[in-house]
């Protein structure tokens, strides 16, 4: 995948702060998403008055307040469906969407599979705390099965939702994971995801170290990060393992992890972002890390797809019918097509 | 023999049948030939929320009826002249409200066994002695239509559904009427389709040859042109009314008209006829509900267009959170609901005027928006026109009501030239040196505009409470109690840029004030044309276009009658708001069954106030 070059910019990182004071928890990974962002957003070359960020209620829906270009914290569930008729009618803008779990899936859920189908050319970045946040900690629709919090005393009995295989589900066009504390990898699929003309999709693994500590560890940790993290590069084989030593292989549709060192590397499953079944299968591998032989978690970009974004073809259609009907005449539009003359 | 010619000041007819009998069809086709002879006119569909319900049920009977005369017409008329009964069913349905002596046009095939059993008629009613007191016409349309398109490749049910042209043709003949424009209508419609255009062309001329040729039909009658005022006109429905008001504001004000909508009766005619006009640069988007139709125009107005969504009162109960949001972000945005009967699902295609108080209160917190209101098919342009002015001049949202009665019934339209029609000044914010403060408010106490793409303008807006000013969260309690005066206050200072409220008919002081909004204009109307006009009573007719605020002399207005009357489609809505503000112990009438009030049960109530 080639990344455009971004463009020379006089927008630095301190140009993105605000004056409010960010008033997140000390020690929540929204922190180093805001982090990342903010070096990132200088390198992408958008004039600061052409970025938009919409969010909606939640922890991490506070991030338009601390990014100065223009935004809007709207309501629960709401900004994708805000953002749409945003960039509806402003194709010129660069729109980014700041989710969360709660946000956009559990509430938003709808609008959110119905922008991925549309297709409009916006960002979205889910930060997913598996734990509803500022409502202060009951379970949210991608906590785990049995999860104990203050509205499941008992344990949840939610079955969980796949954020990426949820959004392929919906015909994404571009679906991506990364995590909050990888300083490299997130400003890497920030770009990418800006790069990409479609609704690109980012599920982002955040600590909320107040009522979900630890949430990811496994795969944040540098002890246990190379077993759990399998890290996607387009052409590139699945290898993972603090030795780089193993390897996945599709067995028909069935995904294995072998031994590079007893197998080879020439059959292992090599990673094309651009296959949609290979993707959905990728999406899968979701296990709990707690399970025996379970599949390593994926991160990086699982699908690319081109294809037309809604804005693009409304433009066309209004277009093509101005060419053939000539542009509206208010009087021709009042008078319609029978009058009558009263003298 | 030669029919005899009778001048009619005006008549009610109406259209029924099943409702795959092509009534709505047959009634706006009659409609267009009488408004193009210059009479005026008032319609009123009436149809069932099935799409087809049981065929020959009372539940599927839909119905059109129109009131035309060369009087000026203000309702669609209490009780019928004529009355097409296309089957056992739309008589039963209708019978009541046919006058003494009227016409009833029976189609006799809709009255076999079958149909009469699913009427619930025990034994044929037109054989009845029952139906002496009405001049009855039977024919058989269903043979007669058949015989007429014999030798066409079309099989019996296609051909059975050219009976209501034949009907149409009927009509033509018994009114007098040439039928040029439906002919014309017909063939752009079925411009592809040379054997039912054929079909139906054949059927209209039958039936109209079929008065001309027998003799039973000995009276013909003529309906002159009304005395309207001179220009041109056109035959306009409220919601297509709505349509070019907000166009015409689009045009007026340069702003992109952005529309986001989710279906439903019977605002969805908005959302069709404004996807046709994409090339006036109208984007419509239809969402995948209710909130995301609302949200999307949030954004678009966000972005500096002119963000609409259009919906009913469940689509309005879904929408309330999202309208919170725009009152606190102090941005431009139309609300428009075409009201119908509830609550909940309710009455789909029927009409009620009962979504006011949703409309003035019904939200979270303190939370004011200005409320707008049509009275006629009509004046939906010009109402839904000031909708979208105040929006845009004193930056908040507004809530357009109209209902499923003026929504889909019909009127002439003295139409203004484009060039008439003033423009609506729109500022965006630019940038002065300053730092920027997003809630700064001018002498309408609005706030700037500053779109995105704006360079140093670059600030967040949201659902929290904004400091005064600077726009930055707040939860300070001076502040947050500062606010919410603001906001009502902003709301309040629209009054003082509308126009003062007029009365309609009758004196300026007096014993009876009828006190209306919304689609009960009509029926107030004619009956203070009777009352005041005809029979020299004090009674006058006020009638509210803006709902909130109110014009500022509507107090003063009140109190130079002795009793207010308020008559509404709901169980009392405008009344209590009234109450409220201007303690008089107005009086209400209220009929809430799904159609406008009749101009009989309004003018006995009206005498009974007068008396009392």
């Amino acid at each position: 995948m080639n990344i455009p070059s971004a463009p020379a910019t006089s927008l630095t990182t301190k140009d993105l702060k605000t004056d409010q004071d960010v008033r997140w928890c000390p020690g929540c990974g929204d922190y180093s998403i805001l982090a990342q962002t903010h070096r990132t957003l200088p390198e992408l070359g958008i004039p600061r008055e052409k970025i938009v960020f919409i969010s909606g209620i939640g922890c991490s829906s506070r991030f338009p307040y601390y990014t100065n270009t223009y935004g809007m914290h709207s309501i629960h569930g709401r900004a994708t469906a805000i953002a749409s008729g945003l960039k509806a009618t402003r194709p010129d803008l660069s729109v980014w969407i700041i989710t969360g779990d709660g946000d956009g899936l559990s509430i938003g859920g709808n609008h959110l599979i119905h922008l991925l189908r549309r297709n409009f050319d916006v960002n979205i970045l889910l930060f997913n705390n598996q734990i509803y946040g500022l409502t202060k900690g009951q379970y949210s629709p991608t906590s785990e099965f049995k999860k104990l919090t203050k509205s499941t005393p008992y344990g949840s009995i939610d079955y969980p939702f796949n954020p990426v295989a949820l959004a392929l589900g919906a015909d994404a066009t571009f679906v991506a994971r990364s995590m909050d504390v990888a300083s490299k990898h997130l400003p890497e699929i920030i770009k990418r995801a800006h790069a990409h003309k479609g609704t690109s999709f980012v599920e982002i693994y955040q600590n909320c170290n107040i009522f979900n500590d630890g949430a990811f560890m496994v795969y944040t940790e540098k002890a246990t990060q190379p077993d759990e993290a399998l890290f996607l590069e387009h052409g590139k084989p699945l290898i993972f393992g603090a030795n780089r030593d193993k390897g996945i292989r599709l067995n028909g549709f069935t995904p294995e992890v072998v031994n590079i060192q007893e197998t080879g590397t020439s059959d292992l499953w090599i990673h094309d972002e651009t296959d949609q079944v290979k993707a959905q299968i990728l999406a899968r591998f979701f296990d709990d890390p707690a399970k025996p032989n379970h599949l390593p978690r994926p991160f990086g970009v699982f699908y690319v797809q081109q294809r037309p974004t809604y804005e693009e073809l409304l433009e066309e259609q209004i277009q093509s019918v101005t060419e053939r009907l000539g542009e509206g005449d208010l009087d021709k539009l009042l008078r319609g097509k029978e009058v009558w003359e009263i003298k | 023999m030669q029919a005899t010619v009778e001048t009619k000041e005006a008549v009610v007819i109406k259209f029924a049948g099943d409702s795959g009998d092509g009534m709505q069809l047959t009634g706006s086709q009659f409609t267009n030939e009488i408004v193009l002879g210059g009479s005026d006119i008032s319609t009123f569909p009436d149809f069932p929320a099935e799409i087809r319900a049981p065929q020959g049920t009372l539940a599927g009977v839909s119905g059109f009826q129109l009131h035309f005369g060369s009087r000026e017409i203000y309702t669609p008329g209490d009780e019928y002249d004529v009355l097409v009964a296309m089957n056992a069913a739309a008589l039963k349905v209708n019978i009541k409200r046919l006058k003494k002596g009227g016409i009833l046009i029976a189609n006799t095939s809709g009255f076999d066994s079958k149909n009469l059993r699913l009427a619930g008629y025990d034994k044929n009613p037109l054989q009845d002695e029952q139906l002496g007191n009405y001049t009855v016409y039977e024919m058989d349309v269903t043979r007669l239509t058949r015989e007429c398109l014999e030798g066409l490749p079309l099989g019996t049910k296609e051909k059975d559904r050219s009976k209501n042209m034949f009907v149409l043709g009927f009509l033509f003949w018994m009114y007098n009427k040439t039928p040029d424009s439906t002919i014309r209508f017909l063939q752009e419609k079925f411009d592809k389709d040379p054997v039912v255009l054929e079909a139906n062309i054949r059927s209209i001329q039958a039936g109209y040859n079929y008065g001309d040729t027998t003799e039973t039909f000995t009276t013909r009658f003529a309906v002159a042109a009304a005395n309207l005022e001179p220009g041109v006109y056109r035959n306009i429905m409220g919601n297509q009314a709505t349509v070019l008001g907000l166009i015409t504001a689009s045009k007026k004000s340069g702003l992109p008209l952005f529309y986001g909508s989710y279906p439903i009766t019977p605002a969805s005619d908005i959302l069709h006829m404004l996807a046709r006009h994409k090339n006036f640069g109208v984007k419509t988007f239809q969402a995948e509900d209710e909130i995301a139709a609302i949200c999307s125009a949030i954004g678009a107005s966000f972005g500096g267009c002119l963000g609409v969504t259009g919906t009913s009162g469940p689509g309005m109960a879904l929408k309330t959170e999202a309208m919170g949001l725009a009152v606190m972000l102090e941005i431009p945005l139309v609300i428009i609901d075409v009201q119908r009967g509830g609550p909940s699902t309710g009455l789909p295609t029927k009409t009620e005027q009962a979504d006011l108080l949703q409309a003035l209160y019904g939200r979270n917190s303190e939370c004011p928006m200005p409320v707008v209101a049509a009275s006629s098919p009509s004046d939906c342009f010009e109402s839904v026109f000031e909708a979208c002015r105040i929006a845009i001049q004193h930056m908040t949202p507004v809530i357009f009501l109209s209902d499923g009665y003026i929504a889909n019934g019909s009127e002439p339209w003295k139409f203004p030239a484009a060039a008439d029609i003033p423009e609506i000044k729109v500022t965006f914010a630019r940038p002065n040196g300053q730092p920027f403060m997003p809630y700064q408010r001018d002498e309408k106490l609005s706030r700037p505009w500053a779109i995105p793409g704006t360079p140093g303008l670059e600030h967040r807006v949201g659902g929290l409470e904004k400091e005064n000013i600077t726009g930055n969260v707040s939860y300070d309690p001076d502040n947050h109690e500062l606010m919410v005066k603001l906001r009502e206050e902003k709301v309040q200072r629209i009054a003082d840029y509308l126009p003062q409220q007029k009365i309609e008919i009758g004196p300026e002081k007096g014993k009876l004030l009828i006190l209306g909004w919304g689609s009960t204009y009509g029926v107030i109307k004619s009956v203070v044309k009777d009352l005041y006009e005809q029979e020299g009573l004090p009674v006058a007719h006020v009638h509210l276009r803006y709902l909130k605020p109110f014009p500022t002399n509507l107090g003063r207005l009140l109190r130079n009658f002795e009793k207010v009357l308020i008559p509404e489609i709901n169980n009392g809505q405008l009344i209590k708001v009234i109450r409220d503000q201007f303690l008089i112990p107005a009086i209400g009438y209220n009929r809430i069954r799904g159609v406008p009030i009749t101009k009989t049960e309004l003018k006995e109530k009206a005498l009974e106030v007068l008396q009392s």
